[in-house]
Formats: structure tokens, C-alpha cells, sequence
């Protein structure tokens, strides 16, 4: 325990600062795991490896001279053939069956994943540098990275984006159509497995893009994809499926208490309180149902 | 009947008396085996015939085998100077110690984690389906965060079990801890079967197929859930300890709270030897455990490529596992009455 931040204040508006900025990157990745989730009716548990994928392809446009920066662009499409792959090889297998099935069978893609890329990068903690220097504010009492403004802002224009290309184009609307009613979808001449395939093309591309940036921003390494799919997962769960102002709200809430947990408690229980926090939640949400003799479903 | 079972028993035990024995090389790895049969036959509780699909067991496990190791040390020396010392000992067990310290920590570690399960178990067997499996899976991994940052057990740099004390003969510490598991195991075996053939089992069932129509029939459900993995973590504690003994180095997230190995083995040895059957995780543990050593020896370094692959293929080809395979070819020998036609019309069907 370490109560430095009340006896600071300036330090809560570091914590603060830190935390949304983090939380808006979170909230990216939670956006592609409640699109999965709604159209396919999959947890991917692989949704953190495929971040760390993504952001070691910045890494690697780094080391040969490129502006990471542009892992932003480039990641991004890249990973969609990726998860374009993961779908024709896997999950095209599991969309239909019991969701244990799904967790399993993304639990065996991410565990292969995480080997793969120690295989093929090494163990080592990596990051990708911008460059970007740093904002100081409040009498230089406040210190903010540029890369992390960079990271926030390139995370929103992509949400965005995104949420407009899914109410006007023609395959955000057979993407929505599949995500209510399969069937029905179906019958009225949606491929629906190529929609799931773009679907999951999609998430894997918004891994990509949040991967690229975490590459810039924090560091990347071969395990640390897990912690990424539980809080995408948490902040799903906390918002509901189909709530995108609630994705971000909940995604900026969680950033910020990792921060306050990492000042409070220490950096080594940080990934814990994350993972405690979790099980928190849903033990919340499961006594607030039952008062209603219902149960999360 | 009666008589072709108990030879089968009968036999199994001898074998399993013999075994040291005869296989003198492999006597960690039969202890090894005959843990993770107790881990499979205990996940199958639940996910077998409960249908909550825990990931979070290892969380008993791990405390189970935290307990055990601390219990033992703390019985005769202060737990943080020993932790502190690291490798190099200047506290040793005599021989007297170090068993009624063994002794002590196994029923600690098993009675603890069935107390924690009963205590948490209100709380998280609320949560259905996926629900579970996740919060289980955050459950297990925060344990392992969380214990590999306290200092008294070792926190990161772990913590090393009592070394074995020096009576005599060179086999006498595999042997020792061989002997343990295989207790362990034949007493798991003969509760759980022994709660399948009550009504127990049937609730269990009745759960899996529909929680609110055996609600509706008047089942107290919450109950029952909470007694079937308060069951599961007795032995899995228990298997725990036996096993922290056995390994004897004691790490947060490696060995203790190993969400990624024994934790997805658990799971992954019931499925492959067929959900809610009896013999099921005992077939699929041996069937993994000779799969598995095969792989980490041969392909160093690939063995969780290999892990990842087979998982996916199980899942995904495999989900009845053998038990269900066998089933459906040779429904007879299941004591299921098979009616020819009727079975034809439904392969038609299909």
C-alpha cells in the first residue's frame, strides 16, 4: 500500500490523465470483441494475442527504419487477412456450437500464438519509438507523452470510422442484419458466412490498429495478450452488447483504475486487481439478477 | 458382471501397486500421471456432469500446494526466513519432521481450498455458462498475480519445498511421493464413483440439462453446486500439495497457478477421455500424459504449438472424446438397449 497519490492530488490528475488515454485504447479493443460477440456469438479469447500481433508488426516496420506510425495503416491490413485466416482454419467450425466450445478452441489459438511469436520475436519486452516527445501541463507538474494523445486521437477517428462505415455501407448493414437475426438474414440473401468472415477480418484489423498503437505507446511482449482480452471483456460486460457510448465510458472507467490500482497498490499487483476486478464485476451483476430471480446469460 | 469389474479393479491396483517397481525410470512421471488423472476426474465434476465449465480449479490447486509447502516449513521454522534463504538451506527437516509436516500440510491443503470453495462458491455459481468459464479463468489468474506478489511465500523468486530428508535408500523419495499420489487417486476414484451411483449424481445431471426446470422441481440447485465443487476442491488440493512435494520449487505462475498448463490440462484431459463419463478423464489423462511427454521430449521448445494445435483439433473434431466415441459405436456395452431400426431411421436422418 502506498498512499503517495492523497497526499499528491497531482498525482490523481496524472493517474487520471493516463487512464483515459489508456482507456480509450481498451475501448477500441473491447469495440471489436462486442462486434464478435454479437455477430458471432464468440468470446475469442486470442482477441490480446491478436492485439500484440498487430503490435509487432509496428515494432518490426521500427527496427528496418519505418515511422511506426504508419503500423497504424499497415497493421491493420495485415491483420485482417490474419483473422481472415483464423476464421477459414477455426472458427467457421465453432460459430454454432456451445459458446464453451468457442472459449476453448480461441484459448488453444491464443496459447499457439503466444508461442509462435515467442518463437519468432523473442522474449524481450519491446517498444516501438515514436519520437513524439512529450505535453507538460499544469507547471510541468503533469507529464503526458505525445505518442499516447497520438494513440488516443488515431483510436477515435478509427472507432468512428468505423461506426459510420457500419450504419452506411452495404456490408455494415448485412453485418447488422446477421447480428439480429441470423436466419432471417440468411433468408433474405445475406452470405452470412462471408459477413462472419469480414466480421472477424474486422476485429482482428482493430486489434491490429490498437496493437500498432500500444507498440507505440507501452511495450509489447509474447504473453502479455491475456490481460487484453480480459479487459476487453470486462468492458463489454459492463457497457452491454451494442452500447458503444458505454464501450468508451467503461473503457476510459477501466483505464483509470489501473492507474489508481498501479499508484495504490503497486505495479506488480496491477495485471491482479484487472483480473480481480473482473470477477468483482460479474459477482455484482450476478447478486443485482438474482434480486430479480434472473441469472447473466 | 460384478465379477468382470472387480477383476478389472483388482487389476488396475495391482498394476498401480507394481508400477514403481517395474518402471523404477518413471516413478515422477506415474506420480505425475496419477495427479493429473485426480485433476481430470475432479474437473469432471463440474464440467462433466455439472455443465459449469470451470477454468478456475487450478486456483485450489495452487492453494493447496502454497499451503502444504508453508505449512510444513512453518510448523518448525519462521516461513519468512526460510522463503528468504532462498536455495541454500540453513534450516533441515529430520525425517520426523518432514513427514508429520507432509502429513499436516495435505490435510491443510485440502481442507482449506474446499473451505474457500465453499465460501466463494455463493457468489461465483451464480454466473452461468460463459460467465463462469470466464470469471473462473480471472479468478485463477488473479490468484497467481496476486500470490506471486506477497513476500512471505517467496513472492517472485519462489519458494523451494522441504528437500526430501535422507533415510537410507536413493528410491525412497520417489516412492514416497509415488505412493502418496496413488492413495490420493485410488481415494478420488472411490468418493466420486461412489457419488455417482447416488442420487447426487442425478441433481448433478439434472443441472446440466436444465438449472431452472430442476429449480422448478423443487432441487435447492445452489446447494448442490456448491457441495460438487467444494468436493472437487478437496482433491484438488490435495493433488496440489502432493504435487508442490514432488516438484519441489514453488512458483506463482509457473507451477502453482499454471492457468496455461495444468489449468487448460484439466479441462483438456476430461474432454479428450469424454465429459460426464467415470472412466473418461482416467483414459484421457493417461492418453494426454503419454501424448504429452512424448511431445516435450521429441520437440523441445514446440510443445506449446503443439498444446495450442491439439486443443483446437479436440475441441473441434474431438468435443464427445473417447468415452462418447465409444459410446456411439458400441451404444451395448453402455447398458443402453439399442433398437436396430430405430437406430438406421435416425442415421437416415442425420
Amino acid at each position: 500500500m502506498d498512499l503517495l497519490i492523497f497526499q499528491v492530488p497531482i498525482l490523481m490528475v496524472q493517474a487520471s490523465m493516463d487512464g483515459i488515454l489508456l482507456g480509450i485504447l481498451f475501448a477500441l479493443i473491447a469495440y471489436g470483441m462486442a462486434l464478435q460477440w454479437g455477430v458471432m456469438n464468440i468470446i475469442n479469447i486470442a482477441q490480446g494475442d491478436l492485439v500484440i500481433l498487430g503490435g509487432y508488426i509496428a515494432y518490426f516496420m521500427y527496427l528496418y527504419g519505418i515511422h511506426p506510425a504508419w503500423g497504424v495503416i499497415v497493421s491493420p491490413i495485415i491483420m485482417y487477412f490474419v483473422g481472415i485466416g483464423i476464421y477459414k482454419l477455426v472458427i467457421n467450425k465453432v460459430v454454432d456450437r456451445d459458446l464453451f466450445i468457442s472459449i476453448l478452441a480461441t484459448f488453444g489459438i491464443s496459447i499457439l500464438f503466444m508461442q509462435l511469436m515467442n518463437f519468432a520475436f523473442g522474449a524481450d519486452v519491446v517498444l516501438a519509438n515514436s519520437g513524439y516527445g512529450t505535453t507538460m501541463l499544469f507547471d510541468n507538474s503533469v507529464v503526458l507523452p505525445n505518442s499516447k494523445i497520438f494513440a488516443a486521437i488515431i483510436s477515435i477517428i478509427f472507432a468512428i470510422g468505423l461506426v459510420v462505415y457500419m450504419k452506411k455501407s452495404k456490408l455494415g448493414r448485412a453485418i447488422r442484419a446477421t447480428a439480429q437475426n441470423a436466419r432471417a438474414a440468411k433468408i433474405l440473401g445475406v452470405d452470412t458466412e462471408k459477413v462472419y468472415a469480414a466480421t472477424f477480418g474486422i476485429n482482428a484489423a482493430l486489434c491490429g490498429v490498437a496493437g500498432a498503437l500500444i507498440s507505440i505507446t507501452f511495450t509489447i511482449h509474447p504473453y502479455m495478450g491475456l490481460p487484453y482480452t480480459i479487459r476487453s471483456f470486462m468492458i463489454v460486460i459492463v457497457a452491454g452488447l451494442g452500447n458503444l457510448p458505454g464501450v468508451a465510458i467503461s473503457g476510459m472507467g477501466l483505464g483509470v483504475f489501473e492507474e489508481f490500482a498501479d499508484y495504490i497498490l503497486g505495479t506488480e499487483f496491477r495485471i491482479g486487481s484487472v483480473f480481480l476486478l473482473l470477477v468483482l464485476i460479474l459477482v455484482y451483476r450476478r447478486f443485482k439478477l438474482s434480486k430479480k430471480r434472473e441469472y447473466l446469460k | 458382471m460384478i465379477n468382470k469389474n472387480l477383476i478389472i479393479y483388482l487389476s488396475v491396483l495391482i498394476f498401480g501397486l507394481a508400477a514403481p517397481f517395474i518402471f523404477p525410470a518413471f516413478k515422477v512421471q506415474l506420480s505425475i500421471l496419477c495427479v493429473l488423472i485426480i485433476l481430470a476426474i475432479t474437473w469432471n465434476i463440474q464440467g462433466g456432469e455439472m455443465g459449469y465449465n470451470s477454468f478456475g480449479n487450478i486456483l485450489f490447486y495452487g492453494l493447496g500446494m502454497y499451503l502444504c509447502a508453508s505449512v510444513q516449513v512453518g510448523m518448525f521454522f519462521p516461513l519468512a526466513e526460510w522463503t528468504e534463504s532462498g536455495g541454500e538451506k540453513t534450516f533441515v527437516h529430520t525425517p520426523a519432521q518432514f513427514f508429520q509436516g507432509f502429513g499436516v500440510g495435505l490435510a491443510v491443503a485440502a481442507i482449506v481450498p474446499t473451505i474457500v470453495a465453499g465460501l466463494i462458491g455463493y457468489s461465483i455459481l451464480g454466473l452461468r455458462g460463459h460467465y463462469f468459464a470466464i470469471c473462473t479463468l480471472g479468478l485463477g489468474v488473479a490468484a497467481g498475480e496476486i500470490s506471486g506478489g506477497i513476500e512471505i511465500i517467496g513472492a517472485g523468486q519462489g519458494f523451494t519445498t522441504p528437500p526430501f530428508p535422507n533415510i537410507g535408500s536413493l528410491e525412497a523419495r520417489g516412492e514416497f511421493f509415488y505412493f502418496c499420489s496413488f492413495v490420493s487417486l485410488i481415494l478420488t476414484f472411490i468418493v466420486v464413483k461412489s457419488i455417482y451411483s447416488t442420487r447426487f449424481k442425478l441433481v448433478l445431471n439434472a443441472i446440466r440439462d436444465n438449472e431452472d426446470k430442476a429449480e422448478a422441481m423443487g432441487i435447492q440447485t445452489m446447494k448442490y453446486k456448491i457441495i460438487g465443487w467444494m468436493i472437487s476442491a478437496f482433491f484438488c488440493g490435495l493433488a496440489g500439495g502432493i504435487m508442490g512435494g514432488l516438484v519441489g520449487y514453488i512458483d506463482s505462475t509457473d507451477v502453482a497457478f499454471d492457468g496455461r498448463e495444468m489449468g487448460v490440462f484439466m479441462v483438456l484431459m476430461a474432454i479428450l477421455g469424454g465429459k460426464g463419463t467415470l472412466w473418461g478423464p482416467v483414459i484421457g489423462a493417461t492418453i494426454f500424459h503419454i501424448f504429452k511427454e512424448g511431445f516435450w521430449t521429441f520437440f523441445l521448445g514446440w510443445q506449446y504449438v503443439a498444446l495450442g494445435v491439439l486443443i483446437v483439433v479436440i475441441v473441434i473434431y474431438f468435443p464427445e472424446g473417447i468415452m462418447g466415441w465409444l459410446r456411439e459405436k458400441y451404444p451395448e456395452r453402455f447398458g443402453e438397449v439399442v433398437d436396430e431400426a430405430d437406430r438406421k431411421a435416425q442415421v437416415e436422418l442425420k
